[in-house]
């Protein structure tokens, strides 16, 4: 699961024309870019903790069905350093497990809304006309109904699973990012060097895709980078209801969820899984942040 | 409109057929008619001056010779020839080689007409490489073209807004010479510049004119500028080209009371003649 561009990637996004060596150019960004070098790193801990979680995780089995019937509920101690849960499961093995799922479900999420949203918004705000009322209308429909309701009503249709969690969100999740970029492309399309590629001969496809497109995403990206945690959250949600990931599933949401009934005397249950939640989102919105200031140039030179 | 007499083809001209002919060319939008011409005449090598107020159609003019004003929603109709080949109703996979390849446009904010995410270079290796230049050509022909409007190379690195207006404006024109343009479609190119800028444009515009052989439909609101550098002028009013002359003569005799009251509106141009 491919969370975080590696800091390495993001000197390619720079495009410095002389490749000063690796190591010196991640220094470079990590001076002219704290926030970005900071998201990068944080992003980072995640995927490595999701991959190498079979082999730090001290009860790699409590992630899955095992339970402990003598060890529920204890608190955190030098065995369970974030202490078991209501069946005697390690929440710090299940913590980490849920790297692998809770984050790659609010990726999967946003890419799939980006997929679907970002095209058709870029298209109505730059054709314009009856493309953009067919395309807008249809978005308002979606936006019509309270985002969590059509989640539901979508995952309720479904059987339960993880996959369908993700499409039952993205489907309320696409309209936003059609809606923010439509505006953006709009005001792009009017401007003079758009014009000015049309007069290159440029296609409208490559206009679109070349400089429409660029041109608009930065708002976007600051979007999606702060709908990291609330996308958890909704997958939480659903799972809470039953319509999302189901128990033995190490979900951080569910974990939340979960732990809710226990929350005024068993701390640990909500408060290590919605730290990790914290943690991702607040990862995703520094990464947004920095990437906002790479993509644009006149932003990295101020700096 | 007036039958004045082309003048004789410049030594770049090759054929007797001018380079851009527009004949009766209706521009509406909807009802709203915006543009009515008779006829305009770009000879090969030739700077003509398309001169009027705002709101006078010359913009519009602009765009329907690059066959852009559709986009605007505007209907277009009559008769533009590129070199004896008609554009208006051409397939628009064949316009998009002739805009930026053989017709190419300057505009009046320079800086604003390039996309500001992408460094010079980029542009010029982009426009090259769409209007079929090979990627070992499309540096040499940058490099060549810079040098021609007095341009570092360096300039390749920047982003736009680390261009002066001025630098922007070469840079636009730099690309039409890079693309080997036949006509310069340049609307009010030197309106945002200072002064002295300006005229190392209008030089450079000139030059351009005897070393490539470009010609140039020069659009402008500014007689003074025209009067440095156009062969002829066509006025503009309301959509219609009250008047066609050579430069000296519409300027110093305007033919029309349009032209003359615009030919008033400037100070110390006409040598005088201003009527009141």
């Amino acid at each position: 699961m491919a969370v975080a561009p590696a800091p390495a990637e993001t000197v390619a996004l720079e495009g410095g024309s002389l490749p000063p060596g690796r190591l010196a150019g991640v220094r470079r960004v990590a001076r002219r870019n704290p926030l970005l070098a900071v998201g990068a790193s944080m992003c980072l801990v995640i995927v490595v903790l999701a991959v190498l979680a079979p082999v730090i995780a001290p009860f790699p089995d409590d992630a899955g069905s095992a339970t402990h019937a003598l060890e529920t509920l204890e608190s955190p101690s030098a065995a369970h350093p974030f202490g078991t849960d209501q069946v005697g499961r390690d929440v710090l093995s299940r913590v980490l497990y849920g790297a692998r799922i809770s984050p790659l479900i609010a990726l999967l999420v946003l890419v799939i809304a980006c997929a679907v949203g970002l095209p058709l918004g870029i298209a109505a705000g730059y054709f314009g006309g009856w493309v953009d009322d067919v395309i807008m209308r249809v978005t308002d429909v979606f936006l019509a109904f309270p985002a969590l309701l059509l989640a539901l009503a979508f995952a309720a249709v479904m059987r339960p699973s993880i996959t369908n969690t993700v499409i039952a969100i993205a489907v309320t999740w696409w309209p936003w990012y059609a809606r923010i970029v439509r505006g953006q492309a709009a005001s792009v399309a009017a401007r003079p060097y758009i014009e000015s590629a049309r007069a290159m001969g440029i296609p409208h496809r490559r206009i679109l895709l070349r400089h429409v497109l660029p041109n608009s995403i930065t708002p976007v990206i600051v979007q999606v980078s702060l709908d990291v945690g609330g996308v958890i959250l909704t997958a939480s949600a659903l799972s809470f209801l039953g319509l999302g990931a189901q128990d033995p599933t190490p979900d951080w949401g569910l974990m939340v969820s979960q732990g809710q009934a226990f929350f005024t005397t068993h701390w640990w249950l909500v408060t290590f899984p919605g730290a990790a939640i914290l943690f991702t989102a607040v990862a995703f919105n520094l990464l947004g942040d920095g990437l906002r200031d790479v993509l644009d140039p006149r932003r990295v030179l101020t700096r | 409109m007036n039958g004045e007499p082309t003048p004789a083809p410049r030594p770049g001209a090759t054929s007797a057929e001018p380079k851009l002919a527009v004949r009766d060319l209706r521009i509406a939008f909807g009802a709203r008619r915006v543009v009515d011409i008779e006829r305009v005449d770009v000879g090969a090598g030739e700077i003509v001056g398309l001169a009027g107020e705002s709101g006078s159609g010359k913009s519009m003019t602009a765009l329907a010779v690059l066959c852009l004003a559709s986009t605007l929603g505007a209907s277009v109709d009559g008769s533009i020839r590129l070199a004896g080949e008609e554009l208006v109703g051409a397939p628009e996979s064949r316009m998009r080689s002739i805009r930026g390849g053989r017709i190419a446009m300057i505009f009046q904010s320079p800086v604003s007409a390039l996309d500001p995410l992408l460094r010079v270079g980029d542009l010029f290796e982009r426009a090259l490489r769409l209007h079929g230049a090979s990627r070992r050509e499309a540096p040499e022909r940058t490099a060549a073209a810079l040098r021609e409007v007095l341009l570092s190379p360096d300039l390749l690195s920047r982003h736009p807004h680390e261009l002066s207006g001025g630098q922007a404006q070469r840079v636009a024109i730099a690309m039409a010479l890079a693309l080997r343009s036949e006509l310069l479609v340049a609307d009010e190119p030197t309106s945002a510049l200072d002064v002295t800028v300006q005229a190392e444009i209008l030089d450079l515009l000139r030059r351009l004119r005897e070393d490539a052989g470009m010609s140039v439909l020069f659009i402008s609101h500014d007689l003074a500028v025209m009067a440095e550098l156009c062969d002829r002028i066509a006025v503009m009013e309301r959509g219609r080209v009250v008047e066609v002359g050579p430069t000296a003569r519409v300027l110093a005799r305007p033919g029309h009371d349009y032209t003359r009251r615009l030919v008033a509106a400037v100070p110390k141009i006409g040598a005088g003649t201003a009527p009141r």
